[in-house]
């Protein structure tokens, strides 16, 4: 009895101890705000390791290998490791980026969405280094659309470097087809509406869609459409109330829109989602453009051709932009490499070589078009001269935790319809994860 | 019973467990096909269709990327293996064969542990195995044989308990000394006990992941992490992930096939009436 | 026989047992701890030194109250039944499995392979393999048109269909209920095997949740301000499959093993009486497998645990209905970074687990002593 007293008591202390340890240690005081580290730039050679840690692999693979290749001619002596960790849609690259950041680990350079997935997670918190001085030597003030450098900006500094650009209110259809069905490309939300009456009563399904991330990049399409460019961009400043009439509109419109689309999207992936409409069992996909690299790698399409593509009904005239970018985490080990990398992907020459492999487009509005697609050239028509905003499920316009708790939220609304519950729960979710300012 | 309705009732017999026998072989012919098919060709429409041209490029592309990651695996699994394996035979003997006041306490506490969901102590884990400097193969090693003292030491627990003590006894009487019981007289009779314990341990460290993933780096990752990098970012190529798929399951599908009768001995053994 | 056991052996075994029990001790109670300590903070955000102020059960109080959180109280309405019908199915399965190998057979050993290979394979591979198979316009789906039938309807994984529904605001009453039917089985046991201090504890617990369900519970105040319906999702049915498919074989082995033990005699006496194979089955070689059945429980509560793998693979993150703490409390902690919530998220799966089996393992303890 005795010493069973005393195993338990050891049991209870050890969890003590280890709880009041916790306590003792967090009694720092929050990181001053104002603190901005700014990268230093100098003349020396750049040597040395370089990790850089990305979750591209597979399709994207040969294009980032192609950066790499490009990277080493003009660096032969540093050493860089290509660290990818692929799966989930980046959420085990996270885990474990974030597993090594909160353990003072940081590689040197990591991939990140730019905008607020970067600056609502990393510059927050304080843990990256503010690159305006690399931006004003590379001059790339001048050659960034200034609405790209705006999304990727605070008032306290630039953060990261975009190395691509992808286009996400996109809509993708077979002309042959549509042909056949007698239907046209729709323009309006209500255009596309009338469309997709006509089409299901002939038995296609409109609109094919996927898992839940599919629904909210649909979703945003809708609200591009719904508010236009300056109100869409207002809701995300927090200028525009989520219990607006006007944003009670875009959960209609979205309400609207699912009642077109395959019972069984969310067990699709997004290529699932394609196939349907290159084998004629749906009409038109809204999705961002890697479809075209989709369907002209592997499904060996010929754009224009074999499929065509148009700006998601209501869209016109505006880019909905999302872009991988690279940024520097305090207390790397060789910043030196890491500026290196940086000024690589943010040159002309790494953006030429990387994007059309990649099927994006350049973010330098001095891009070199020879070598990009039919597609990727018009989208880069389109990113010089439309308005630009930001995506919402690519992290441009709403930081992690915003992200997060809003997909329960969409998914609830996909299987009850309720708009003002979503509205409720979005007003609510706006100001505990700190859209409103 | 007549020789005719025994013979029609074995062959019921022999038709119910052929088709039970299909239904569990369905999914590695869904996996088989698509591992032999091009990209292309992979859709849920013709997903049941035999492959034509069957290609095996699936495999050559998942053999090239994975060739770096076994070495990594084996290492791994059968250091760890070998390891939980001896400490829970010890722990086990001690348990069973030589309790003391608390011992069955203790072994309900350090039971406990099974039921750790691994997401939870990840941060913790990794923080305390970069502060002791071993992250890496060697920590992971040390996480899978430390979570897997519960389970190893119930195991061997379990099969100590059924080997009688007389036989203990007498082996006293002989003269034999605490540490000499366990080496002359017990770890001869535990070989279907560490076929049982290794062959389980084998399984879950091979196949384990997420620590895999978080506590390695690029050079000493596992072949699950390889397998997850085959399946590629925005477009999983799913012939490359099958094919991955089965070549990462063949050693351990290996030992099931010829050690799968040791398995069923060996939680059978020592439960044989005297 | 005790006094061989002197104080210099129990030293000696208390030595060898002391690297596990530390080991242990740290990795698993002292993890524990701290990430309790955690889960009564509002850590959140990637800061190098992050600021943790202590809040005490906030944490807990928005879970279960907060109205955004309605997906994680569905989330552990799925665990229950998660755990319930994995654990029954793969022994139900296992045990049938074991009765029809349990005769000399020719290639048994083809058999016995095919029946337990799943296990060799991840839950991420299976899982994913799975994925293609529940996919509702191929797959599974498509099998009844191989017999001129019509493709089957069921949407599996992204199905909606919800049943056995009751309204959150009623958790304790609805609590209150199921634990009676526990006792309210107990208490037949106790009456069938004539066990009088059973029947007496059983009848008065019973009686008392009886009373409260029904006569107390109404007057309580609601859980929730808002009605919540939650209920049993069909959705999981696919990933149950996929598991039960996955671990019958080690239940298999488990009752083979079981059954071989049972010796010869017994069988060929019971053929003797009269009995068929039925009977023999059900009186005598069942009950006596009741050790094996406690143990593979322990087992698969484990697997239960690393479902997460599973239903990742198969359903991905985003699927309110196959939802599972353990993937909300991946998400939150790795996506949206709150990791005080998420931490709270696994300290309530880590009860959940505990509570299943701490009534298990008091009662094995008990008769081990």
């Amino acid at each position: 009895m005795k010493k069973s007293l005393a195993v338990v008591s050891i049991a209870a202390m050890t969890m003590a101890a280890t709880f009041a340890q916790g306590a003792t240690e967090t009694t720092k005081a929050a990181p001053d705000k104002m603190a901005v580290e700014q990268v230093m730039l100098n003349d020396k050679t750049p040597m040395g390791d370089l990790e850089i840690f990305s979750w591209w692999a597979g399709d994207e693979g040969p294009a980032l290998e192609a950066l790499i290749k490009d990277f080493e001619k003009t660096y032969p002596e540093v050493n860089l490791t290509n660290a990818t960790v692929t799966g989930g849609s980046g959420v085990n690259a996270k885990a474990v980026l974030k597993t090594r950041m909160l353990n003072n680990d940081p590689p040197e350079s990591f991939q990140v969405h730019a905008g607020q997935e970067l600056i609502g997670t990393w510059v927050t918190s304080n843990r990256m280094l503010d690159l305006t001085p690399l931006f004003k030597e590379e001059g790339w003030m001048d050659v960034f659309p200034q609405d790209v450098v705006d999304l990727i900006s605070t008032d306290t500094g630039i953060w990261s470097v975009p190395v691509d650009v992808h286009k996400s209110n996109v809509m993708w259809y077979i002309p042959e087809n549509l042909k056949k069905w007698g239907v046209t490309v729709p323009t309006t939300l209500d255009e596309f509406f009338a469309t997709a009456q006509k089409l299901k009563a002939q038995g296609i399904t409109p609109l094919s869609m996927g898992q839940t991330w599919t629904a909210i990049e649909n979703w945003e399409n809708v609200a591009l459409a719904t508010l236009g460019p300056d109100d869409y961009t207002a809701l995300w400043h927090g200028e525009l109330a989520w219990t607006d009439p006007k944003v009670e509109m875009v959960w209609k419109n979205f309400g609207k829109l699912l009642e077109y689309t395959n019972k069984d999207a969310s067990s699709l992936s997004w290529q699932q989602a394609t196939d349907m409409v290159v084998a004629g069992q749906a009409a038109f996909n809204w999705m961002g453009d890697w479809a075209a690299g989709y369907m002209m790698t592997t499904l060996k399409l010929t754009p224009e051709t074999g499929f065509g593509w148009a700006n998601t009904p209501g869209t016109n005239g505006a880019f909905q932009f999302l872009a991988d970018s690279f940024g520097i985490p305090k207390g790397c080990s060789n910043p030196d490499a890491a500026i290196a990398w940086l000024k690589e992907c943010g040159s002309k020459s790494g953006q030429d070589t990387f994007n059309p492999l990649k099927g994006s487009i350049s973010a330098r509005t001095d891009t070199d078009l020879s070598g990009y697609s039919a597609y990727s050239k018009s989208a880069a028509k389109d990113f010089a001269q439309d308005k630009i905003v930001g995506s919402l499920q690519h992290g441009v316009v709403a930081p992690e935790a915003f992200m997060n708790d809003f997909s329960p939220v969409i998914e609830q609304f996909m299987s009850d319809r309720n708009t003002k519950t979503a509205v409720a729960a979005c007003a609510e979710l706006a100001e505990s994860d700190g859209l409103v300012k | 019973m007549s020789v005719k309705s025994r013979k029609s009732k074995k062959i019921v017999y022999y038709v119910v467990v052929v088709l039970i026998c299909f239904i569990f072989l369905v999914p590695m012919y869904m996996a088989f096909i698509t591992s032999l098919k091009q990209r292309a060709t992979i859709n849920l429409l013709t997903a049941w269709k035999w492959p034509s041209p069957a290609s095996s490029i699936g495999y050559k592309h998942a053999i090239t990327k994975l060739a770096p990651y076994l070495k990594n695996s084996f290492v791994l699994t059968i250091t760890g293996t070998v390891i939980s394996a001896f400490i829970g035979a010890i722990n086990g003997y001690i348990f069973s064969k030589n309790k003391f006041p608390g011992s069955e306490l203790l072994f309900t506490l350090l039971l406990f542990g099974m039921f750790i969901p691994y997401q939870i102590i990840l941060i913790p884990l990794f923080e305390t195995l970069t502060r002791l400097h071993i992250a890496g193969l060697g920590g992971l090693i040390l996480a899978h044989v430390v979570y897997g003292i519960p389970i190893v030491t119930m195991l061997f627990r379990n099969f100590y308990d059924q080997i009688p003590n007389s036989i203990l006894e007498s082996g006293r009487i002989d003269g034999a000394t605490y540490f000499s019981v366990f080496t002359k007289l017990i770890l001869p009779l535990s070989l279907p006990s560490f076929v049982v314990v290794g062959i389980w341990q084998f399984t879950q460290i091979w196949n384990e992941f997420l620590w895999a993933i978080c506590l390695t780096s690029q050079k000493t990752n596992p072949i699950t992490v390889g397998l997850s990098q085959l399946a590629g970012g925005q477009a999983v190529a799913w012939n490359d992930s099958m094919a991955g798929a089965i070549i990462s399951a063949i050693p351990v599908l290996i030992i099931y096939i010829f050690l799968g009768k040791y398995f069923v001995q060996g939680l059978l053994a020592g439960s044989v009436k005297e | 026989m005790s006094n061989k056991k002197n104080s210099k052996e129990i030293l000696y075994s208390v030595l060898i047992l002391l690297p596990s029990l530390i080991l242990v001790g740290i990795f698993v109670y002292g993890f524990i701890g701290n990430t309790i300590y955690s889960s009564m903070t509002d850590w959140h955000g990637m800061a190098e030194n992050p600021v943790k102020n202590f809040i005490g059960l906030k944490n807990y109080k928005s879970l279960f109250t907060g109205i955004i959180m309605s997906a994680f109280r569905q989330d552990l309405v799925n665990t229950v039944f998660y755990s319930i019908f994995l654990l029954a199915g793969t022994l139900m399965i296992g045990l049938i499995l074991a009765i029809l190998l349990d005769r000399p057979v020719k290639n048994e050993g083809v058999y016995r392979t095919i029946f337990l290979y799943p296990m060799a394979l991840s839950f991420i591979v299976s899982g994913t393999v799975w994925r293609w198979l529940v996919a509702p316009s191929g797959g599974l789906n498509a099998i009844p048109t191989w017999f001129r039938g019509k493709q089957g309807s069921f949407q599996w994984t992204s199905s909606q269909i919800q049943i056995l529904q009751f309204n959150w605001q009623n958790i304790w009453k609805v609590l209150a209920i199921l634990i009676m039917i526990v006792f309210l089985v107990l208490l037949i046991h106790s009456i069938m095997i004539h066990n009088k201090k059973g029947i007496k504890t059983h009848a008065i617990i019973a009686g008392i949740l009886a009373i409260f369900a029904f006569i107390i519970a109404p007057f309580l105040p609601p859980a929730l301000a808002v009605k919540e319906t939650h209920g049993f999702n069909l959705a999981i049915i696919g990933i149950l499959i996929a598991g039960i498919w996955q671990y019958s074989g080690y239940a298999m082995a488990l009752y083979l093993a079981g059954l071989r033990g049972l010796s010869g005699s017994i069988k060929e006496s019971a053929k003797l009486d009269g009995a068929n194979e039925f009977v023999y089955y059900w009186k005598i070689a069942i009950p006596n497998l009741k050790p094996i059945t406690m143990s593979a429980v322990i087992i698969m509560a484990h697997i239960s645990l690393k479902m997460f793998d599973l239903i990742y693979a198969m359903a991905g993150t985003d699927n309110n209905f196959t939802g599972h703490p353990s993937i909300r409390m991946y998400t939150t902690t790795f996506r949206a970074n709150k990791l005080a919530l998420g931490s709270a998220m696994a300290v309530i799966l880590f009860i959940f687990a505990a509570l299943f089996i701490i009534p298990y393992m008091v009662r094995s303890h008990k008769e081990r002593v």
